[in-house]
């Protein structure tokens, strides 16, 4: 007789009778008529049919199922085999949450309203030029930098937001070199890097001439081919999109390609022209492009602007856009939707890439902070949006209070404990959890309440469609899922 | 395949325990360092050995051994002169390989010798024990639960012995961390003697279940240590059946996050048969997603030895058959940032999308090609054969590339 002994002594349990097992915690949701998205705790998906997911469920599965046996890898259940489930998930559950305990590391500074720009879609609410009232004033920043310095995050963003923040050069100057110099004599100096979000128009040389020897990124926007881009974002003489797209070039010149990075928004005149848009960013030689929606804030909820299209049709938009970007792909040509690899990346892998609208806890104030121009300090780019239209709640101070005094305000400690998606109700037994944030912000600005009526709630409605589409895609086509496990994994 | 031991004639042995020597031509070699030297004379060598050459051995301090090492006949020719020399090694052909800076393992009372160190060779391991808890289907060094502590003193003595400079020693069994504490100290003997030498160890790690042992092990700060685990499948009966020992799956795993925790480098190891090959993809998948932080990992060929051979029918996949899941596992591990390496295979078996992670990785003494090979374009980048894939069992698709590089 051998002595070795074959596969079915080390299932140990009977064949042909259910498998003694217990349930690990994990949600399903329907995908489609037949089959159910399925999330461990560790946002692991796994697609399963509703009679298997019946029979899992009420522990009628055998063990010599493949199915059981993928769920038991997949840490769905556990038996007497394994032990190991939850120090596995625990581990996987600590990564995801790791950047957590490093506090807030982007630092959004708004050097100005002012803008000479006048796009109807602003979610701002841009001043025009000459307005010293709407500039950041130096003691303010000095106060906000000292305010950057104390986040006990290794490595810190500073970010210029405007109006557009070119027009008040002199302090993006004096705040870059006054961090730099402040944060050499900490006893550990930080990783301090800078970015400069603006429209290029009146960017020079010697503007640039800083850029390049501060390392000051560049993010700008553009929203398509010129005749849409200008539509969109009107100035005097029309040639926004002239304007972007030299500065681009020049800047990449001066930069590097990787310096450089733009952002499009969606108006009612882009959702005809999703493919121009994609090969607007292609033809720029942009490695990927960001389909963003409008948000509900500033002009764009004045002019109407937000609500000139629904969430379906502009989820119809990105859809016919993302199955483009994966045509392309197909083809070659090595192109992504920076959106689905921010989702993909919670999706496929363990990590969180910090999106500050997809977080949970939520982002604000944890992921980002906003120092306004009047020296307010907001816990995200959407609050002092909201501030603008008169609705301070995510006001966390000024930047006379100390930093302690800030990020313990009482409503920003009340948001994050409300919004927590693990426990919000719906969010709570809805598969995509893992892999979604709770936005309080835009919750609060739409329903006036931190958590949101989920049933209405456009966020939920925009990020449900896009895990499911995405999974759809990957799920019938296996191009299409070494294709977004590269996105996953380079996000 | 190199006979790296066995049994050989000797004459006039006056040395009784068996002891590990250092291996030189130089028949002027300084008398201090004779003691420990033996002198090797082969091919052309052996003419020396005349009346002459004999008289002076016997009038200056005497090496540790005289190894002759030719033909049969040639050995036969030499027995009388032999005769007048102490402690003689007659060594068949075969170990014709042996050279200046080797260490050889002298057993006067088995009489017998063993290469444990060839100082050209890219990889020596060092055989630490035959005994191990695992049982797998495919182990090339059947367990034998003998007492043969003896390895490990030997281990112990070789790497002193072993030259500063040399790229990298292996630890393997049987599982080595049998010893307990005494595997511990062995690698930071080795440390402390071989600090510019990468070690690789082999084992289950099943035994790093127990923290504090990793933590000893960690605490030992080698400087470039590895040990290669294996992991055979996402499923934990499916593991514990290739490696025959229930519970085998969460001991290795708790090891392996014992062993990172104080900071080991780890290589997981996949070898790729019938029993593995259903669940490779997941089990990679498994690996990126629960193990990411390991810092390697290979998939590797079966090697066609030991409980392979009796188990051949149950094990044997043709790595033609199965080239398209192992693209699709290396991707997965690329994907995840994992570095990993496929070993054992040849390189017409594999896909173009594996070349990247290709490795020419079986040991030199135990690696041949088929007599095909010889036409083939690309046989300097092929890791070939394991000597016993080519008498036993190998591809029936093995395909010489064309000069133009297509298969």
């Amino acid at each position: 007789m051998s002595k070795f002994q074959p596969i079915t002594f080390f299932t140990r349990a009977p064949v042909s009778q259910p498998a003694q097992y217990e349930l690990l915690p994990f949600r399903f949701t329907a995908l489609d008529g037949a089959r159910y998205v399925a999330t461990n705790l560790a946002g692991e998906y796994t697609l399963i049919a509703r009679e298997p997911l019946q029979r899992l469920v009420s522990k009628q599965l055998r063990a010599e199922e493949p199915l059981y046996v993928d769920l038991r890898a997949k840490h769905f259940l556990a038996d007497e085999h394994s032990r190991m489930a939850p120090d596995l998930l625990a581990i996987k559950v600590r990564t995801r949450h790791e950047q957590l305990a490093n506090w807030t590391g982007l630092h959004i500074f708004v050097l100005t309203l002012r803008c000479e720009h006048a796009c109807p879609y602003c979610q701002v609410s841009r001043q025009s030029q000459s307005k010293g009232a709407f500039d950041m004033s130096d003691e303010h920043a000095d106060k906000a930098v000292n305010l950057v310095l104390q986040s006990p995050n290794p490595s810190v963003k500073i970010e210029f937001q405007g109006g557009e923040s070119f027009l008040n050069f002199e302090l993006m100057k004096r705040v870059v070199l006054t961090a730099k110099a402040a944060n050499s004599k900490l006893a550990r100096p930080k990783d301090l890097t800078f970015i400069a979000a603006t429209n290029l128009a009146v960017i020079t040389n010697a503007m640039l001439d800083f850029c390049v020897e501060h390392e000051i990124g560049i993010s700008t926007s553009l929203d398509g081919p010129c005749e849409l881009h200008n539509k969109n974002r009107p100035r005097p003489g029309g040639d926004s999109y002239e304007r972007t797209i030299a500065g681009i070039a020049q800047a990449r010149l001066r930069l590097g390609r990787r310096s450089v990075s733009a952002l499009m928004t969606t108006t009612e005149a882009s959702l005809p022209q999703a493919r121009d848009i994609v090969d607007e960013y292609l033809a720029h030689d942009f490695s990927g492009i960001f389909m963003r929606p409008l948000s509900p804030y500033g002009f764009a909820l004045k002019t109407k602007f937000y609500r000139a299209y629904t969430v379906e049709r502009w989820l119809k938009f990105y859809d016919e856009a993302l199955d483009y970007i994966i045509d392309l792909n197909r083809q070659g040509v090595e192109f992504r939707e920076y959106y689905a690899s921010t989702l993909l990346t919670k999706m496929l892998t363990c990590r969180d890439p910090g999106y500050v609208d997809l977080m949970s806890p939520a982002g604000i104030g944890l992921g980002a902070v906003v120092y306004n121009y009047d020296g307010a300090v907001y816990a995200s780019d959407e609050a002092r949006m909201l501030a603008e239209m008169k609705d301070t709640t995510f006001k966390l101070g000024t930047v006379d209070d100390s930093f302690h005094t800030l990020f313990t305000n009482e409503t920003f400690l009340q948001a994050l404990d409300e919004s927590f998606a693990y426990s919000a109700p719906m969010c709570n037994d809805c598969a995509f959890e893992p892999w979604c944030g709770s936005d309080p912000v835009f919750h609060w600005g739409q329903h006036r309440d931190m958590v949101g009526r989920k049933p209405e709630s456009e966020f939920c409605q925009r990020n449900m469609h896009i895990f499911r589409g995405l999974i759809h895609r990957m799920e019938a086509d296996p191009f299409v899922r070494r294709l977004f496990i590269r996105w996953a994994n380079t996000c | 395949m190199l006979k790296l031991r066995g049994k050989v004639e000797t004459l006039n042995l006056t040395a009784s325990q068996p002891r590990l020597v250092h291996v030189t031509r130089n028949a002027s070699l300084p008398g201090a360092l004779r003691e420990r030297t033996a002198l090797l004379l082969k091919g052309p060598d052996l003419q020396k050995l005349k009346a002459e050459f004999v008289a002076s051995l016997r009038s200056t301090k005497p090496f540790a051994a005289l190894l002759l090492c030719g033909s049969d006949e040639k050995l036969i020719s030499l027995e009388d002169v032999g005769h007048d020399v102490c402690d003689v090694y007659l060594l068949p052909s075969d170990y014709a390989y042996l050279n200046e800076g080797d260490i050889v393992r002298l057993n006067p009372a088995g009489q017998s010798i063993a290469a444990l160190f060839r100082k050209h060779a890219p990889n020596n391991s060092i055989l630490l024990t035959e005994r191990c808890n695992h049982l797998c289907l495919m182990c090339s060094q059947p367990p034998k639960d003998i007492a043969d502590s003896w390895l490990m003193d030997d281990a112990f003595e070789l790497i002193r012995m072993i030259p500063q400079g040399t790229q990298n020693i292996g630890f393997t069994g049987g599982e080595p961390t049998t010893y307990g504490d005494r595997f511990v100290e062995l690698v930071e003997a080795a440390k402390l003697s071989l600090p510019g030498t990468a070690v690789d160890v082999l084992t289950n790690g099943r035994s790093f279940k127990n923290e504090a042992y990793a933590a000893k092990l960690g605490r030992v700060k080698h400087p470039d240590l590895q040990l290669g685990i294996p992991l055979y499948s996402d499923d934990p009966v499916r593991h514990d059946y290739v490696v025959q020992s229930k519970g085998a799956f969460d001991e290795t795993l708790q090891g392996i996050l014992n062993l990172k925790r104080h900071g080991v480098r780890i290589e997981i190891r996949v070898v790729v048969h019938q029993q593995t090959l259903p669940r490779l993809v997941q089990t990679c998948e498994f690996i990126t997603r629960n193990l990411l932080f390991v810092d390697h990992v290979a998939l590797m060929g079966l090697e066609i030895t030991g409980f392979t051979r009796a188990n051949l029918d149950i094990l044997w996949v043709d790595p033609h058959d199965y080239r398209d899941s192992l693209s699709e596992a290396v991707e997965v591990l690329r994907a995840y940032g994992m570095h990993c390496s496929v070993y054992n295979h040849q390189l017409c078996l594999v896909n173009r999308d594996v070349e990247a992670v290709y490795r020419k990785s079986i040991s030199d003494w135990k690696n041949e090609y088929l007599p095909q090979c010889d036409g083939c374009a690309r046989k300097s980048e092929c890791g070939g054969f394991f000597s016993t894939q080519v008498t036993y069992r190998h591809s029936k698709n093995i395909q010489p590339f064309l000069k133009s590089g297509v298969a």
